[in-house]
């Protein structure tokens, strides 16, 4: 017991967050730059610049020197950097310089110079929306947008109450969405997207190393008023619970047993979803923003179904060639397909020329600057089954050359197939005025440069041994 | 005069445009105002001409006129008073927005003569109608403390903030707790404080529950904010310990990782409190899914999740235990986060999942980063020291990658190789050979050394061992300080194995070691060995040949203590660096003060010298660790090394030079004060009699240490990779 009180002090020298924050082209110049505290000289701008933006070798996204902490992110050819002296809070400076890069994207279309430097003024204005004193404020896009804009037009004849209900929203128990009365549409409607991004790790010889799906259901509602929503999967943990008891009104997936239900290992939600209903009983339950959000995010492991299978045969012959047989299997209905498939080999990097060849669909080159061979199928229908040969002529190099031998990568969508089997079972819409709303749901899998195969050169290493111990 | 023309001129061009009749021009040199000063160009000279422009309706142009100000007011503090009219008037605007905006303005200006007038309009804005003006006010507060304390107290602020906890706003809540935590880290910086000073703000009970409700309909930063506050309630028993963490709990499914790791920071603080092992059990699986959840966020958040992890995985190693695979480094992960991977991987390792590692360790093996592939093979090594069972696959894929026979490759197998048998002594001889067949490849001292350390120690099984040490005794003088000792060493163990065959080779390099090396250390070991060998050759057996203890992969890598500070401090930048924080803060509001108070405390003294202890053992255990021949000669160095380093090694300038790696030093940084710890009784035997080196052993082994000396906890680095330094120091004190 004597740990709570004795550790109590030096809990409480934890709380502020950033103290300045600035944004860095890549020569390491100024574009933005917010002091929020008065400790820093604007001269701690170059010493950034001397240590991390002028520096090949950095390891570390958090640099000290002395008392003074860097957080940076990279993001195109930027560096959003936070800067503290404090013993700052890293994981929500690292979110937060997240969250900018997102409403700066969301605000610009993009994020890089040439936007950051056209729009300097808005910037500084969201910089110090989003954050006042150092402490992060209401970082909502949907509500910034509603009063920070990028045409300069509406604050002079902005009328106080139309403030009033600006500010109700950037601080209230919803402060994702508008007040009622303000949302009307003519044809209620909400689109569900449920997006699966498969990784998959496969062993040389086609064994799944690891296999996990990070999904998000992405939301757009079109709803009017103050809509209730309710959203269910076909989460195991929810279907074995209604499984066990009495077949109740929902008996009309019942019968679908768990066979079908998929087993979540976690889910992340979106501020507006309760999280306290959640715990206690796994219901979905929320008043959703205005418009386009990120409902949630899961993550699943067991039963992953991979859309494609590849299994590839890569020998050395001698020196100086080596032969790649790469086969891709679709595993799902012949009903479905997956589009825009493009498979990565990459080859050493003393390959000369390559002879490519292939049976089925695609096309394929040889891509001499990133060493890889690019195999590209604009679409795959379920049950098919195509493979490429290729040769490489390697040149003979005395050198050992050290190659890091990267995996296959292979990238490519199918469209209404979830890799984790998660289905949506019902989005019901509760309003006041009792409205009809029409629902609508798509499905989508892809690999997002984490499908992946390590081939297995199969090498040629002679021991020469110049010199052998003797054993008594 | 000739070079600051054009920079005139240019002033000069947007001061006419500032006063321009036309409010777009006006509006646009604002903004080119407001460009050079983003570059760093000084504008302070237009502060009149901007001033001017603070008048206005367009809500975007205050903005910019308000920006420039925070910029120039304490340059210019004559001339912010002219603001001063605006901001009041417009701190009464009635629209919210703008009201709001000129206090979060006002509170950031800085200058003396404006702050007197801060304080009616604040009065004001705390009361107002409108969550939006009072959230900006809210934290307004703190920053008139900042500047100011004693105009909030007269003022009567903290007692409205105080009642603003209750508000129903949730977004003011939050701000009012940050604003309260902020000033009470202000306050409680200074060495003045007492206990009851209004400034402070403990958390009651009946804020604890004003706090619970906030915490579930706010905004995620707000969430965060509201849960650092929870985790510095001190709860009254067990129960409200376990309510606190079920109402937490929920947290962990937001999207936020940083309000996950908030939530996990206080889930293990109050669950120190908790006595229901069900309940404990339940919160320990329900923090597994979130925390490898983080591991999809951005590679930033992902690496501070995972030195988080790191340290959760010291206190409770059953969090994800069955998780190892999520750690598999995916090829295009930044450095950072694939090395710490690896390290989450060795201690998640078990005989059930320890071929799946191994695979994994062998491919990364092959990988282009220097660092990485090193840090990789070190794993294998690590693997095989913590799983008996698994030794034996892991020097097979050693071996294999000795085939590759890359350099760097090669030479970190070797060394990773000496610690295996270190640790399974006679188990592996087989495959001297073909670690000697790699002799020539070898260029690194660290790698030389290993492989003569393994040549000595095995000098009986191998035929050619004096030719083989023959080539190092060859080039002795030009090798490196650690080879030199290694080859000394392993000479006289060859010596004392096989006296007949190599008397020539041990006098050879007692000659060279004494007088052509201009090392002392070295020429210091020669010295002793000589005269362990002439006067009596059955004590240099003893000494040079004696028992070594085990060795085992450290479970900790900081001291329990320090482990149950970060563990309070999860997702800060001193959990990301295993660091207590005066490491890296340095002097600023949390300085020497609050060291003092720390000390003051009188829970904590127990806790210090608690703590103080273990590091002293853990840094005696470390040096117990590190040598490899010749227990007795070090036994004693040990305990004075462990003294030396205290009384003379300023450890605060160590610490705020934020340089220290060296376990002890942190932790003495911890309490403030120098500390002796007391020598262990090894003083009294006689190291050169050969008698009681058992004894002198155990007594340095276990009595004084307290603790298992090997699998003391603190040592910071996996001992076995450092083999020769701190030799070179405790022999330095003969």
């Amino acid at each position: 017991m004597i740990s709570v009180s004795s550790f109590y002090i030096s809990l409480l020298l934890f709380l502020i967050y950033l103290q300045a924050f600035f944004i860095f082209n890549q020569k390491g110049e100024v574009l933005i730059s917010r002091l929020y505290r008065t400790d820093f000289k604007r001269s701690i701008a170059d010493v950034f610049r001397i240590q991390v933006v002028s520096n090949s070798d950095v390891r570390s996204p958090i640099i000290t020197l002395g008392s003074t902490s860097f957080f940076h992110v990279r993001v195109n050819n930027l560096y959003v950097v936070a800067v503290t002296k404090t013993n700052a809070n890293a994981a929500l400076v690292f979110e937060f310089c997240y969250r900018f890069i997102n409403i700066c994207k969301s605000y610009f279309g993009k994020m890089d110079e040439e936007s950051i430097k056209n729009n300097f003024v808005v910037v500084y204005e969201l910089v110090d929306e989003i954050n006042d004193f150092g402490y992060p404020q209401n970082s909502e896009i949907d509500t910034l947008k509603t009063y920070i804009t990028t045409e300069s037009v509406v604050s002079a004849t902005q009328a106080p109450e139309v403030s009033s209900r600006i500010t109700a929203q950037a601080t209230g128990a919803t402060s994702w969405r508008r007040s009622g009365d303000d949302v009307k549409y003519k044809k209620n409607e909400a689109f569900v997207d449920v997006v699966e991004v498969v990784n998959w790790m496969g062993s040389a010889k086609g064994t799944t190393l690891r296999a996990d799906v990070d999904g998000h259901i992405q939301m757009r509602a079109y709803l009017s008023g103050t809509p209730e929503c309710k959203f269910g999967l076909n989460d195991k943990l929810v279907i074995d619970r209604g499984a066990v008891g009495t077949s109740g009104p929902s008996s009309g997936l019942a019968d679908r047993g768990g066979g079908d239900a998929v087993e979540l290992d976690d889910c992340q939600f979106h501020q507006c979803v309760r999280l306290n209903d959640f715990d206690a009983d796994r219901s979905i339950s929320f008043i959703p923003p205005d418009g386009e959000f990120e409902l949630m995010r899961y993550r699943a492991t067991s039963n992953i179904k991979l859309p494609l299978k590849v299994i590839p045969t890569v020998t050395e012959i001698g020196t100086t060639k080596v032969s790649y047989d790469i086969t891709l299997k679709t595993t799902f209905s012949a009903k479905l397909s997956a589009t825009n498939v493009v498979v990565r080999i990459p080859t050493p990097l003393n390959t000369t020329d390559v002879d490519v060849g292939i049976l089925g669909t695609g096309k394929a080159k040889y891509v001499p600057a990133e060493n890889v061979i690019v195999w590209k199928i604009a679409r795959l229908q379920g049950g098919q089954e195509c493979s490429l040969s290729a040769m490489a002529q390697l040149t003979s190099t005395t050198t050992r050359q050290v190659w890091a031998r990267p995996p296959i990568d292979v990238d490519f969508q199918v469209l209404m197939f979830t890799a984790s089997g998660l289905i949506v079972r019902f989005l019901k819409v509760f309003e006041k005025s009792n409205y009809h709303s029409i629902k609508w749901v798509r499905y989508l899998t892809k690999a997002n440069g984490g499908y992946q195969v390590r081939d297995s050169l199969i090498k040629d290493v002679h021991m020469c041994i110049d010199r052998i111990a003797h054993f008594s | 005069m000739s070079i600051k023309a054009p920079r005139k001129g240019e002033n000069y061009e947007l001061s006419v445009d500032l006063n321009s009749e036309y409010r777009e021009k006006r509006k646009d040199a604002i903004k080119r105002v407001i460009a050079s000063m983003t570059v760093g160009k000084d504008v302070s000279g237009l502060f009149p001409d901007v001033l001017k422009n603070m008048q206005t309706d367009d809500l975007e142009q205050k903005k910019l006129v308000y920006l420039y100000l925070m910029n120039y007011a304490k340059t210019q503090p004559e001339l912010v008073i002219l603001a001063v009219n605006t901001f009041v008037k417009d701190s009464d605007d009635p629209n919210p927005l703008v009201r709001a905006l000129a206090i979060r303005t006002m509170g950031v200006l800085r200058a003396e003569k404006i702050i007197d007038y801060l304080c009616d309009p604040l009065q004001k804005c705390l009361r107002d109608e409108n969550p939006y003006v009072r959230k900006t006010a809210a934290l307004c507060v703190a920053k008139l403390y900042d500047l100011k304390p004693e105009l909030v107290i007269d003022n009567g602020f903290l007692e409205q903030l105080h009642e603003m906890i209750a508000d129903s706003n949730p977004m003011v809540v939050a701000n009012t707790v940050a604003a309260l935590t902020d000033i009470h880290i202000a306050a409680s910086s200074q060495s003045s404080i007492s206990s009851n000073d209004p400034a402070l703000f403990p958390i009651s009970s009946s804020i604890l529950t004003k706090l619970l409700i906030a915490l579930n309909e706010c905004s995620e930063w707000g969430r965060v904010a509201i849960l650092n506050a929870l985790a510095r309630y001190v709860a009254k028993d067990d129960k409200e310990s376990e309510h606190i963490c079920e109402r937490v709990v929920p947290q962990f499914q937001h999207v936020n990782g940083s309000v996950v790791l908030a939530a996990v920071k206080v889930i293990m603080i109050h669950m120190r409190g908790v006595r229901r092992e069900d309940l404990i059990k339940q919160l320990v699986r329900k923090m597994a899914p979130p925390l490898v959840t983080l591991l999809s966020s951005p590679p930033e958040v992902q690496w501070v999740a995972l030195r988080n992890i790191n340290l959760l995985l010291q206190k409770r190693p059953d969090i994800l235990s069955n998780e190892m695979r999520v750690f598999f480094c995916k090829y295009n992960d930044p450095l950072y986060v694939k090395v710490e991977k690896l390290d989450i991987m060795v201690r998640l390792a078990g005989e059930n999942n320890v071929d799946a590692l191994l695979s994994e360790l062998k491919e990364y093996a092959s990988e282009v980063d220097v660092d990485f592939v090193r840090k990789s093979i070190k794993a294998i090594g690590q693997t095989a020291i913590k799983i008996d069972a698994a030794a034996e696959r892991c020097v097979h894929v050693l071996l294999d990658l000795i085939d590759t026979r890359v350099s760097y490759v090669v030479q970190e197998a070797v060394v990773v190789m000496k610690d295996i048998f270190r640790k399974y002594p006679s188990t592996y001889e087989g495959i001297i050979p073909t670690l000697c067949a790699n002799l020539d490849e070898l260029d690194e001292p660290e790698a030389k050394a290993s492989l003569i350390w393994i040549i000595g120690e095995y000098a009986n099984k191998i035929d050619n061992a004096d030719e083989l040490l023959g080539i190092f005794v060859d080039t002795f003088t030009e090798e490196s300080y650690p080879v030199q000792l290694q080859t000394l060493t392993a000479v006289v163990k060859l010596f004392l194995k096989k006296p007949d065959s190599s008397q020539g080779i041990v006098q050879r390099i007692l000659n060279t070691a004494t007088k052509d090396c201009d090392s002392p250390d070295v020429r210091d070991r020669a010295y002793i060995y000589w005269r362990l060998l002439s006067t009596d050759p059955g004590a240099a057996k003893a000494v040079v040949l004696a028992q070594r203890p085990p060795i085992s992969i450290p479970r900790t890598t900081v001291a329990p203590a320090l482990l149950e500070e970060l563990l309070g401090e999860v997702s800060s930048l001193a959990s990301v660096y295993h660091k207590p924080e005066e490491t890296f803060v340095g002097k600023g509001r949390v300085g020497a003060e609050s060291l003092q108070r720390r000390t003051d405390a009188p829970d904590d003294r127990f806790s210090t010298q608690k703590a103080l202890q273990t590091v002293a053992a853990g840094q005696q255990a470390e040096n117990l660790l590190d040598f490899d021949d010749a227990p007795a000669v070090e036994g004693r160095p040990s305990g004075l090394a462990a003294t030396e380093v205290l009384s003379h090694t300023p450890a605060a300038a160590n610490l705020l030079a934020g340089t220290s790696s060296n376990p002890l030093d942190d932790l003495v940084s911890i309490f403030g004060a120098p500390a002796t710890p007391a020598p262990p009784s090894a003083n009294s035997h006689d190291i050169f009699g050969g008698l009681g080196v058992n004894s002198a052993f155990s007594s340095v082994g276990t009595g004084s240490l307290g603790s298992p000396a090997v699998q003391s906890p603190s040592v910071a680095v996996p001992p076995l990779q450092k083999n020769q330094q701190p030799e070179d120091d405790l022999l330095g004190l003969f």
